[in-house]
């Protein structure tokens, strides 16, 4: 226990003072570049200059672009134009779109704040240089900003999704993380290792239950958030569930793994608070992952707290569907696989 | 016929050995008593003969099956009634008899049935539904041990089944231990009460981890000029370590 009483805090104290940002950082663009002229490639770069936009991709159209931002590669989608470069250097204005992916409220308002600033020094700095022409009207870029997914930026509508998976998780995790430790302290675990039942059947015995009591939960918890906080269910709810199934086997799985490892249920709990705790803080519920450093979206490769709130905001909010979220459910299948063959393993019934 | 043969079991944790080269035999329909003081060595034994724990050197054959070889296969044979309470709590005793029935792979039929015989032997139907918890002790073990019989197993291993129990309930338990036997079952049993050791067909006595003495008892108590089980054993355990013994 001492390391755990000693270390924990620790590299609690560590991740989460880094993680835990509110800073927007590195925000994804995709670009349509209708105009092509050198007026739009200078926008493009000035953007990328700037430090907090990232060019991700250019698409051919808007089509492809919204694509793009379904599928979560975008947060902000650049359109220029065809007439951009000419309007510039005839009237001495011209428009852009921007399009914000708006399921987080505050992220989407810093985005629009840093964007506009962007092209408005771009402005002053054309005129100045006198490139295009010395015209009499300054130059003027009219940025038209639209936030998609949440336009009202509706806090709720964002942290709703992701509470629920927090509370489902929390449940199910300290569920069954403290049961088989439990059977181990009143002593009926032994009366179970005399008997010829296999490892894989009580570790599905045991998951089985706790599964199907944290779908009932989740369901409990969308009708509620439904009712209360007006949740837009954009996209389908049986792949919600689908997802969520996958999801729950994987954390169920952790706890039933702990639950193995350890011979207390204060020591059970202890270790399943300090997975849940670092997952959440990780996850992207409070703060975007965009915004944390590198290593710490590294470790988010293995949070899966952070694939299924993301499932969740994409397929509630932006009606994401399968083949958009298909690599966050590839890897909570991987994990599935992985925590539960784990589980299986760690459960001895012969004491070597 | 032998159900249970052990050779040079040995079990070491770290320096200390728990359990030092023991060898035995037990027959077919015996009650076998496995006495010794506290910390002999006794549920060590009985965890490596039930395959809960892998012995470190020797062999263990179970219902002819070798127990570190095949455990399950041994798991299939055996009844086990631990020293810790074994029986959830939070279930009822109907519920418990279900459980218990169907990890043995019971048909539902036979679960019904077998239900049916036990809350009769019991005089239990009273409290088919009542939770575990609200059971008086002697009931709840009484029930164990006829839940580890529910299978039918060929051999069963009770440790100490009486331990905290009333008198009279130890009495009527050792009257269903007998009754049991005289069906062809094998009773392997732990205990303490060197009064109990009487009712067994034959008496082994664990010191430090070796077993010192193992006949009958009214065998022992003539080789060791002794009135009681009792007396047999505070010899025994007198040469070999002054150990607390609770008589």
């Amino acid at each position: 226990m001492l390391p755990i009483i000693f270390v924990m805090p620790v590299v609690q104290l560590l991740v989460l003072s880094f993680a835990a940002t509110f800073d927007v950082k590195t925000i994804t663009v995709t670009v349509v570049d209708n105009s092509n002229s050198p007026e739009s490639q200078r926008m493009i770069t000035e953007l990328s200059a700037s430090g907090y936009f990232e060019i991700v991709s250019y698409s051919a159209s808007m089509q492809e672009a919204d694509e793009s931002m379904l599928r979560g590669d975008a947060q902000m989608i650049l359109g220029i134009p065809s007439r951009f470069g000419r309007d510039l250097q005839r009237i001495g204005q011209g428009d852009v779109q921007i399009i914000i992916n708006a399921e987080d409220g505050a992220t989407a308002g810093i985005i629009q704040a840093y964007s506009t600033r962007i092209f408005a020094s771009l402005g002053q700095k054309l005129r100045m240089e006198e490139g295009i022409i010395v015209s009499n009207p300054p130059v003027v870029i009219i940025s038209e900003p639209r936030h998609w997914y949440n336009p009202g930026f509706r806090y709720t509508t964002y942290m709703v999704p992701g509470i629920l998976v927090v509370l489902v998780t929390m449940i199910g995790m300290f569920l069954s993380s403290m049961n088989v430790v439990r059977e181990k302290e009143i002593g009926t675990i032994e009366q179970l290792n005399v008997t010829p039942i296999k490892k894989h059947q009580f570790i599905v015995g045991k998951l089985l239950p706790f599964w199907l009591l944290a779908l009932v939960e989740l369901a409990i918890g969308l009708v509620i958030a439904r009712i209360v906080f007006d949740l837009p269910m954009v996209g389908s709810l049986f792949l919600v569930f689908g997802v969520a199934g996958v999801y729950l086997i994987v954390m169920l799985g952790i706890g039933l793994w702990i639950s193995t490892m350890t011979n207390t249920q204060q020591q059970a709990m202890f270790i399943a608070w300090f997975f849940v705790v670092i997952f959440i803080l990780l996850s992207g519920l409070f703060t975007p992952v965009e915004s944390m450093p590198l290593w710490a979206q590294q470790v988010n490769r293995l949070n899966p707290i952070a694939y299924f709130i993301d499932v969740m905001r994409r397929v509630m909010l932006t009606g994401a569907g399968l083949v958009d979220v298909l690599p966050q459910v590839v890897s909570l299948v991987v994990f599935a696989v992985v925590v539960i063959s784990l589980a299986v393993r760690r459960h001895r019934k012969v004491v070597s | 016929m032998s159900v249970i043969h052990v050779d040079k079991l040995t079990r070491r944790f770290g320096a200390f050995t728990a359990v030092d080269a023991i060898s035995f035999t037990v027959s077919e329909g015996e009650v076998f008593g496995f006495l010794g003081a506290n910390g002999a060595g006794k549920t060590t034994a009985i965890r490596m003969l039930t395959g809960l724990l892998a012995p470190t050197e020797g062999v263990a054959i179970v219902a002819g099956f070798d127990v570190a070889q095949h455990p399950d296969q041994v798991k299939r044979t055996i009844g086990y009634m631990s020293q810790r309470f074994s029986l959830y709590e939070d279930l009822t005793v109907r519920e418990n008899i279900r459980f218990y029935g169907g990890i043995y792979g019971l048909s539902d039929v036979r679960i019904q049935a077998k239900t049916g015989e036990l809350l009769d032997k019991l005089d239990l139907h009273g409290a088919a539904g009542y939770r575990i918890s609200s059971l008086p002790l002697g009931w709840r073990q009484k029930l164990a041990f006829s839940i580890a019989l529910l299978h039918e197993p060929r051999i069963v291993f009770l440790d100490e089944p009486t331990g905290g129990v009333d008198p009279i309930t130890r009495r009527q338990f050792w009257e269903m231990i007998n009754a049991e036997a005289s069906t062809g079952t094998t009773v392997f049993v732990t205990t303490h009460y060197m009064d109990e050791a009487e009712y067994c067909d034959r008496v082994s006595i664990m010191v430090d981890g070796k077993i010192e003495a193992l006949d009958s008892p009214s065998s022992l108590k003539e080789q060791f000029r002794a009135d009681s089980m009792n007396d047999v054993f505070v010899r025994l355990a007198r040469g070999g370590l002054s150990a607390e013994v609770s008589a």
